[in-house]
């Protein structure tokens, strides 16, 4: 028997998933007298409210109570950073679908019947539909973040080369399988417990607390766990949690609020779009000399996350690369939109898109072999500090780069490219490597804490809990293996509570990559713990000193065992499991419980000066994609991804593989399929799969090779291992730039044609139709 | 709800104002006697609002309630007049509780087996091993309906090329995993076909009848009877007493108005019993397919032998919306979007139609007349189709580009044909879908110009601007006016380049784009 530790295990919920036993937010039993709730939002992107009735919504047959603003015990404000976003709006609405009223009734149709007879009047006023008008009106939210170094103005107007462009990226929608689902359950003595899809249940406990107007340690937040998240559930879990807990309140009966699909789509946040102005200086050798940049997010109509991704977006504006002379503004634009949030990447593909078009652009410019740019531009000894001032250490893309282009076998797969692209006239290939560095921390830097609590039972069994919570993504599965390492417990004594804000209180959202790093120091530092109060009991029970103990946690090696279960200590030919020990300790009056704590040492950031270290490190991959286009359609496919992606020495193989790929994949979707439409009020257009497409199973590559760089130990994260959730989602830059040149190479003489984000079927035949005019 | 789980596992005499089907291994009953005290669950209720909010079987997931994320998805167990017994998996999302009258179905609840432990490998369903094995789940919550598309296909006989399991899968979305590890556990479980207690119950299953005539009582929106003739002579009856009456076939569409826009029919006939639109066979001319057999039984038997339309189908709906949709229904909805149309339009088809008043036969040309209408008239019906083989001197196939290959709507569609003397244009269709507010609206100034010409690249290139004073096609999200117009003309261009090639009646499995257009290396 060993550690599990390492070990391609399956996810710890597989045989529930499989079999419809793993049970989400709605799935749980109805309880008795269970109310169900529905919003109305706004009808106008912008205006005053002038009047609300609710007669003849509340004459509607099942139909309990309509809520406004006016209504809620507490404070109206569901502001996760600033308090900026009402419950409910009381006066003023900044959006098409922002909540101004709350039904309760017995069933959907009575709820869905009550909102639509819920009487609104609103006087318009004029809206910022878009980044563009929100610079022309100044409409931004806070100060601009600016991060700057060297003589950027003297290296531009100095320099051999340089360019210019701009570059807009659109929104993604999450588009997690499970919708947006609360739960709240009326409890006695003013207490509530409120089961909620959410990515961060201390935030979600801390405003329902707000909103009732009672202190946290009155309000439990339970997560059983996501139907996916990818940061849709950092924030924007809240206010459905809200609006059931008031309700619940308020009625005295369990309220549940489930959106679906359309209202999910419509009413909640996605990702920022992006627009950014640039400018860079090179030299013949294509190396960068200065750049600067100005990147605009839409925010919405509210701060939510905004300032957090746009500073990650900034951050990321270098990617691998060093930029002697930078100087990087950014501005968080208010729109009269819904406010848009977190989403995997949280800024930074955003960011790392522009650095990654501006290096294909200094390629085509000089002729240049674009991978070589690449290299040359890559930070190395000397040249190692970010825009930010951070210093890179371990910079791994050059090792990266050259086995991947040796895996992908790039040489001889680029001239047979040249050569199809030669043969044929409404079909063109490219090909195409990107890198990606990504840093790991939230770039808040108290946020970087973690709590665990590790039950240990008198017959051995363990109860594992901490503030992470599982999406898919793997955390509870990868927390089994760290408890099971470091305790030195079988797995399958290891039962994995529901994340709950009973057990570990005051937690960060699992957000930022950083769930596995976090809690697992934190479950680590809880079972050593025990292990330390375990052994004495433990040299007691085999009769020698403490130190001549052999012991099975944090033990690599086979562990021995006795009577067919693992020893957890033994000493000469002697062994005691953890049911022995455990029971042993429990006489004793040992005490079997332990929480475990950990911060990030070492971080922190000077927003206004534009200086520190974010980053506790940084995680790095590259990827090769070939791609062929279709001349007459705009159509294409992705024939092949090689990529090598660094995960340190991962804790879970196979759940770490799995994050690469679907990240690649969501990547994918992000920069071609999937738009966004609106109409001119605001109203999303596409918001269902019959509209909003993202990717199936016939657009991913028959050929598909994931390798996890080895030898790549991390130091000072749990057990040598990286943070794996957000990287890789940016290596599919490396598809679209492939579309670009495949789009190029219908220009005579192979000239760069820019390829919009997202690049539709139609975006790509409009870029055809350039290349092949001029 | 008067619900009651039969205690004869087998069924009694079927009587008419009872719904009844087999859920797993037991039997749903719920009865609406006439004299009132039975089910409040109207007609209209889809298996999976049943499913999660009748029973608390939470199993089945609601993604979208629009057929387009299969987290829903279920299987029925089929038969069909002169056919063997086959598992469907169909999206429950979209499926009316009286389409299941008399049939059985298998939700992910029902594969385990529940005698053994729940840590027991042998007590899961080699679909939901595989899934294990191969790490195909991460959050999840798609995961039943892939469970359950997998199941499908590991009683498939037919499964003899890798791009039946992307088309066995694409009907199912999946957010996290990035489909590897699914398509991979689709390779091992496709063609299984294992001797258990599911293919045992396969191979004896005999259907019952699905006769059906309940009324539900006064929900918020009145009292709704469902009717489901099993003969025409019942199904006339019905019309002449509910002239107002909805019609629903496979329902992929009509669900979506309850689903989706929450409208609420007061008699609905559904045409789930009328085994006579079942028949499908090979004909002197061609093939005629009878208006209900669905999609998937249409692409199992006449497969490749018409080219262009095993081409359209492989990219119409998913395989869960095929196994329901039906080509009289995708006729009849007239959508100007409708994949189908195009299609027929190309291969020129008739439409076989009867109403009380007899039977008639129209050609495609003449059975669209506008937006969403047809030349049906007063309680008529669309019996079948029939296609006609096309020529060994014609060349006929059709395209569909859309956002997403598979599982979407097209933004532009088109069948096309064109038959030769020599080298000279003897006829040619070219039938569009997203161009007008007409199904299948043929090109007719094109046509004109390019008849009698020789069919070379430069008439084509010179009739290619003619498109635009065939069509001036709508703006929307699917696409802008300019992208439509732009790739109507380039199809054409596209149909000549394809009419060159040697392979061009080959069905490409991993198509780039939907014209052959790419050549050797």
């Amino acid at each position: 028997m060993k550690s599990p530790l390492g070990r391609g295990l399956p996810h710890e919920s597989a045989l529930r998933h499989v079999s419809g036993e793993a049970r989400y937010v709605d799935d749980l039993p109805h309880p008795p007298g269970l109310l169900v709730g529905r919003v109305l939002g706004s009808s106008e992107p912008r205006g005053r409210i002038t009047r609300r009735d609710r007669h003849r919504a509340l004459a509607v047959p099942g139909v309990h109570a309509v809520f406004f603003a006016e209504d809620l015990p507490g404070s109206n404000n569901v502001g996760p950073v600033f308090h900026d976003e009402p419950l409910l709006a009381a006066d003023q609405v900044f959006c098409v679908g922002m909540p101004i009223a709350f039904v309760v009734a017995e069933s959907y149709p009575a709820a869905r019947k009550a909102v639509e007879a819920i009487e609104v009047d609103i006087t318009a006023a004029p809206a910022i539909p878009d980044i563009e008008a929100g610079i022309a009106a100044e409409s931004f939210i806070g100060e601009p973040h600016v991060i700057e170094r060297g003589n950027v103005g003297e290296a531009l107007a100095s320099a051999a080369h340089r360019l210019s462009g701009t570059l807009d990226s659109g929104g993604q929608d999450h588009f997690y399988l499970e919708t947006h689902a609360a739960l709240a359950i009326p409890g006695e003595d003013r207490s509530i417990t409120v089961y909620s899809s959410t990515q961060h249940p201390s935030e979600v406990q801390t405003l329902v607390a707000e909103v009732l107007g009672w202190g946290r340690s009155r309000v439990t937040v339970e997560c059983p766990r996501m139907g996916g998240g990818f940061g849709g559930k950092e924030t924007q879990a809240a206010q459905w949690a809200c609006l059931a807990a008031v309700a619940a309140v308020r009625t005295g009966r369990p309220v549940k609020v489930w959106l679906d699909r359309d209202s999910d789509m419509s009413f909640t946040g996605r990702r920022h779009p992006f627009h950014s102005t640039w400018e860079v200086a090179f030299d013949a050798e294509g190396r960068i000399q200065a750049l600067s940049a100005d990147l605009y997010s839409d925010a919405g109509w509210a701060a939510d996350l905004s300032l957090a991704i746009l500073d990650r977006g900034l951050f990321h504006m270098d990617n691998g690369y060093w930029l002697p002379n930078v100087r990087l503004r950014g501005n968080a634009v208010r729109t009269n939109r819904i406010s848009n949030t977190a989403f995997r990447g949280f800024g930074g593909p955003q960011g790392m898109v522009v650095i990654e078009r501006i290096v294909e652009s200094i390629a085509e410019h000089l002729g240049l072999d674009p991978l070589e740019v690449r290299r040359r531009n890559f930070y190395a000894d000397g040249n190692d500090r970010t825009p930010y001032g951070q210093q890179v250490r371990d910079f791994r893309l050059h090792r990266i780069v050259d086995e991947l282009a040796e895996r992908a076998d790039l040489a001889e797969r680029k001239a047979r490219v040249a050569a199809f692209n030669a043969a044929n006239e409404w079909r063109k290939r490219g090909i195409a490597l990107t890198p990606v560095k990504f840093g790991i921390s939230f770039t808040t830097s108290f946020l970087n804490q973690a709590g665990a609590y590790v039950l240990l039972y008198g017959d051995g069994t363990v109860q594992l809990n901490h503030g992470g919570t599982e999406m898919g993504q793997g955390l509870y599965t990868k927390m089994l293996q760290v408890c099971s390492h470091a305790l030195g417990a079988p797995l399958q004594d290891i039962v994995h509570a529901h994340t709950s804000t009973a057990k570990v209180p005051n937690t960060s959202a699992t957000a930022a990559s950083s769930g596995s790093d976090l809690n697992g120091q934190a479950v680590a530092s809880a079972c050593r713990q025990l292990v330390e109060r375990l052994k004495p009991v433990a040299a007691e029970l085999l009769g020698c000193a403490v130190d001549a103990l052999e012991l099975a946690p944090e033990n690599d090696g086979e562990i021995p065992e006795k009577g067919g279960r693992p020893a957890w200590a033994w000493s000469g030919g002697a062994s005691v499991t953890l049911a022995e020990v455990a029971s042993a300790a429990y006489l004793r009056q040992i005490q079997l419980a332990a929480a475990g704590y950990y911060r990030t040492p070492d971080i922190a950031y000077d927003r206004k000066a534009g200086k520190g270290k974010p980053f506790h490190y940084f995680a790095y991959g590259a990827a090769v994609s070939e791609v062929e286009v279709d001349g007459l359609t705009g159509e294409w496919r992705l024939h092949r991804v090689d990529i090598v992606h660094d995960v340190g020495e991962s804790l879970s193989e196979d759940i770490d593989k799995g994050q690469v790929e679907g990240a690649f994949v969501q990547g994918l979707g992000w920069l071609t399929w999937e738009e966004l439409v609106f109409d001119d009020r605001g109203w999303l257009v596409t918001h269902s799969p019959s509209t909003y497409k993202i990717p199936a199973i016939g657009d991913i590559p028959s050929e598909f090779h994931v390798h996890l760089l080895e030898r790549a130990a991390q130091d000072d994260v749990i057990y040598g291992s990286k943070a794996v959730g957000e990287p890789p989602f940016m290596l599919a830059i490396s598809a679209h730039t492939a579309i670009g040149r495949a789009v190029s190479a219908f220009a005579e003489g192979g000239r760069h044609v820019a390829v919009s984000i997202p690049a539709t079927n139609e975006a790509i035949l409009t870029a055809v139709e350039q290349a092949r005019k001029r | 709800m008067s619900l009651r789980y039969a205690a004869n596992p087998e069924l009694e005499p079927d009587p008419v104002d009872t719904l009844h089907f087999w859920l797993n291994d037991r039997v749903i009953e719920l009865a609406y006697p006439s004299g009132g005290g039975g089910s409040d669950v109207n007609g209209t209720t889809t298996l999976l609002r049943f499913l999660r909010d009748e029973l608390a079987e939470t199993g089945t997931k609601e993604g979208c309630a629009e057929g387009d994320c299969g987290a829903c998805t279920v299987v029925l167990l089929e038969e069909r007049p002169g056919e063997k017994p086959t598992f469907r998996a169909v999206n429950s999302c979209l499926l009316f509780l009286p389409m299941l009258q008399g049939k059985r179905v298998y939700t992910v609840e029902g594969l385990r087996d529940r005698s053994r432990s729940p840590d027991d490998p042998e007590a899961y369903h080699p679909a939901q091993l595989a899934m294990v094995e191969t790490r195909g789940s991460q959050c999840g919550y798609c995961t039943p309906g892939i469970v359950m598309s997998l199941f499908e296909a590991t009683y498939r006989d037919d499964v003899k090329a890798d791009w039946q399991i992307d088309d066995q899968l694409c009907g199912n979305l999946c957010r996290c995993t990035g489909y590897r590890p699914i398509r991979d556990a689709g390779r091992k479980v496709a063609g299984l076909r294992p001797d258990d207690r599911f293919r045992a119950t396969m191979e004896q299953y005999r259907a019952r009848d699905a006769a059906l005539d309940i009324t539900a009582p006064d929900g918020l929106d009145g009292p709704q009877r469902y009717l489901q003739p099993t003969t025409f002579e019942a199904f006339f009856e019905a019309r002449a007493a509910h002239p107002n009456a909805v019609l629903v076939a496979g329902g992929t569409d009509l669900g979506l108005k309850v689903t989706k826009f929450h409208e609420h029919f007061p008699v609905v006939i559904g045409l789930e019993g009328l085994d006579a639109l079942r028949e499908i066979e090979r004909t002197p001319l061609g093939w005629f397919i009878g208006a209900g057999v669905n999609l998937t039984r249409v692409m199992e038997l006449v497969g490749e032998e018409i080219p262009a339309l095993h081409k359209m189908l492989r990219w119409f709906g998913s395989r869960q919306v095929r196994s329901r949709a039906t080509l009289g229904g995708n006729l009849v909805n007239a959508s100007p979007i409708g994949d189908t149309p195009p299609v027929l339009a190309a291969l020129g088809a008739e439409i076989a139609i009867r109403g009380s008043a007899g039977e008639r036969h129209v050609h495609i040309d003449d059975f669209f007349t506008g937006y969403r209408k047809t030349c049906l008239e007063g309680d008529e019906l669309v019996v079948g189709v029939d296609l006609p083989r096309t020529p060994p001197t014609a060349f006929c196939t059709a395209y569909k580009v859309s956002k997403r290959r598979e599982l979407d709507i097209s933004a532009v569609a088109a069948g096309m044909y064109v038959d030769l003397d020599g080298d000279v244009v003897k006829e040619i269709r070219l039938a569009y879908g997203g161009m007008a507010a007409t199904a299948a609206s043929r090109a007719r100034r094109t046509e004109a110009a390019l008849t009698g010409q020789r069919w070379t690249r430069a008439a084509v290139e010179a009739a290619m601007p003619l498109i635009d004073a065939d069509f001036l096609p709508i703006a929307d999200h699917r696409g802008s006016a300019r992208y439509r117009s732009s790739v109507a003309r380039n199809l054409l261009l596209g149909f000549w380049l394809e009419s060159q090639r040697a392979d061009r009646e080959a069905f490409d499995p991993h198509p780039v784009g939907t014209v052959l257009s790419g050549g050797a290396p």
